[in-house]
């Protein structure tokens, strides 16, 4: 699985490989379903890397609940409570690759293989978004206000 | 039905008065079909939604703070907001009243000077649309009044951020059988799926629509909002159902954008859980503001059957 790292040197290289996987046939899919589910969780994961390397950090090696896109979540977010935007989709990657690692139904296989891909195109998508705007996730999901910075603002108002 | 909710104070909030008109129609008009009342907070201002919060959050929860205090002197000990930013920033306050000193010594102090009474913390309990009918009807309340139903429509169901998330305001949540997800929420799901929709896996149903920035970073929402149109078509979805004035015109939008800059045409409808559960009551699509759509939803309505 390390090639894989290798090959993404960064997002635009992962949204293609995701679109190939995507643009695969039914057959080809399902005959390589157990390869491509590791494959995606591994793509899920440098996304992460992406985030933790561009903020100054070192990608964990640890795994939380046996998986190591749940301690690099986890690990992205510590002060940074606005990427818990992205939490369910890390957890929803893990729950669709069980799905296919553990099923024995082609038509569930096929069916997370198609979710999963999606699920971490998200993931990526959010977080190169949230590279080049930071504020993504602020106000909603860690209910912080956007220009926090803005300290003459608020003292104004507090002295109103 | 559970009497607690039969008859709630109603916070519509700004969006509800503006863009998303069609939400508040619907959602009384649903209240009306299933024996539910409403009653509007007298002089209710705004949350603090966004702008407030940007400047000064503790401004912010004093706004909130004041609309529950003017709940709790209407008598209510509920209030319900069917907009998830609304529900949010009302929820928020109750948890910074609860935890933090200083929350409680602006509102104190800005409630002294505007004259009205001080909110206390647990005074009144905050619910959302969805709560409102899962716990006071439920699905059984919603079969009882359904006429011809939502069958043969698949229905991907998009629930947003700020309905779960940060999950520490939350904390009626993930209370075990019974109570709602925030990792998977599913009250939508279940009061669809009882008006005789399809649901189907989701698993994007409470991803990022790039929200707050929707104007100021617009090809990041974009992009993210096509992720989500093109993942429920993928999943063999008819219809997105929303249940936020923010996410939903921001799906509507995004989609016409995602035309308009990147070519990348959805077919994808998109519509408040309300206006479909009130079709499924027999409920005029007029009188549930389907016109008001971005979104065309009526040929399927009608190639369905269910209009």
């Amino acid at each position: 699985m390390n090639d894989v790292k290798e090959k993404i040197r960064n997002f635009d290289d992962l949204l293609t490989r995701l679109d190939e996987i995507e643009e695969l046939d039914e057959e080809t899919l399902l005959a390589r379903a157990r390869d491509l589910a590791p494959e995606l969780l591994r793509l899920g994961e440098i996304t992460l890397h992406f985030w933790i390397i561009a903020r100054g950090g070192v990608p964990t090696k640890a795994k939380k609940e046996g998986f190591s896109i749940l301690a690099l979540h986890r690990q992205g977010a510590k002060g940074e409570p606005s990427f818990n935007a992205c939490r369910e989709s890390c957890r929803e990657t893990v729950y669709q690759y069980n799905v296919i690692m553990q099923g024995d139904d082609d038509g569930q296989i096929l069916r997370s293989l198609r979710l999963l891909v999606m699920v971490v195109r998200h993931l990526a998508l959010f977080i190169s978004g949230k590279l080049q705007v930071a504020g993504l996730g602020d106000f909603c999901c860690a209910s912080k206000p956007i220009r926090q910075k803005d300290k003459d603002m608020s003292e104004m108002v507090r002295q109103a | 039905m559970n009497k607690k909710f039969d008859k709630v104070a109603y916070y519509p909030g700004c969006a509800l008065e503006g863009t998303a008109q069609s939400y508040d129609r619907s959602t009384k008009a649903i209240g009306d079909k299933l024996g539910l009342k409403t009653v509007e907070l007298e002089n209710w201002n705004c949350c603090g939604a966004m702008e407030v919060k940007n400047i000064d959050p503790k401004l912010q929860t004093y706004l909130s703070a004041r609309n529950l205090s003017i709940a709790q002197d209407m008598g209510f000990d509920k209030v319900m907001a069917p907009c998830n930013g609304c529900y949010h920033n009302l929820k928020k306050a109750e948890y910074d009243l609860k935890n933090d000193e200083g929350s409680r010594e602006v509102v104190e102090r800005l409630s002294g000077k505007a004259g009205h009474t001080t909110y206390e913390a647990g005074k009144v309990e905050t619910i959302h649309a969805l709560d409102w009918i899962k716990d006071s009807v439920g699905e059984e309340g919603i079969r009882d009044k359904v006429r011809d139903g939502l069958k043969g429509l698949k229905i991907a169901n998009y629930y947003g951020c700020m309905y779960t998330r940060p999950r520490h305001i939350f904390p009626e949540k993930d209370q075990g059988e019974g109570s709602e997800s925030t990792h998977k929420p599913h009250y939508m799901d279940d009061l669809l799926a009882a008006a005789g929709a399809e649901n189907v896996e989701y698993p994007l149903k409470t991803a990022c629509c790039g929200g707050a920035h929707t104007l100021s970073d617009s090809d990041t929402s974009t992009r993210l909002v096509l992720n989500l149109l093109q993942g429920a078509q993928a999943c063999g979805a008819d219809v997105i159902a929303t249940e936020c004035p923010t996410c939903h015109t921001g799906l509507e939008m995004h989609q016409v954008r995602a035309e308009k800059v990147f070519g990348k045409k959805t077919s994808v409808k998109i519509l408040y859980f309300t206006q479909l559960l009130g079709l499924a009551m027999g409920v005029s699509p007029r009188k549930l503001g389907l016109q008001e759509n971005f979104s065309d939803a009526m040929p399927l309505l009608k190639e369905k059957g269910i209009i």
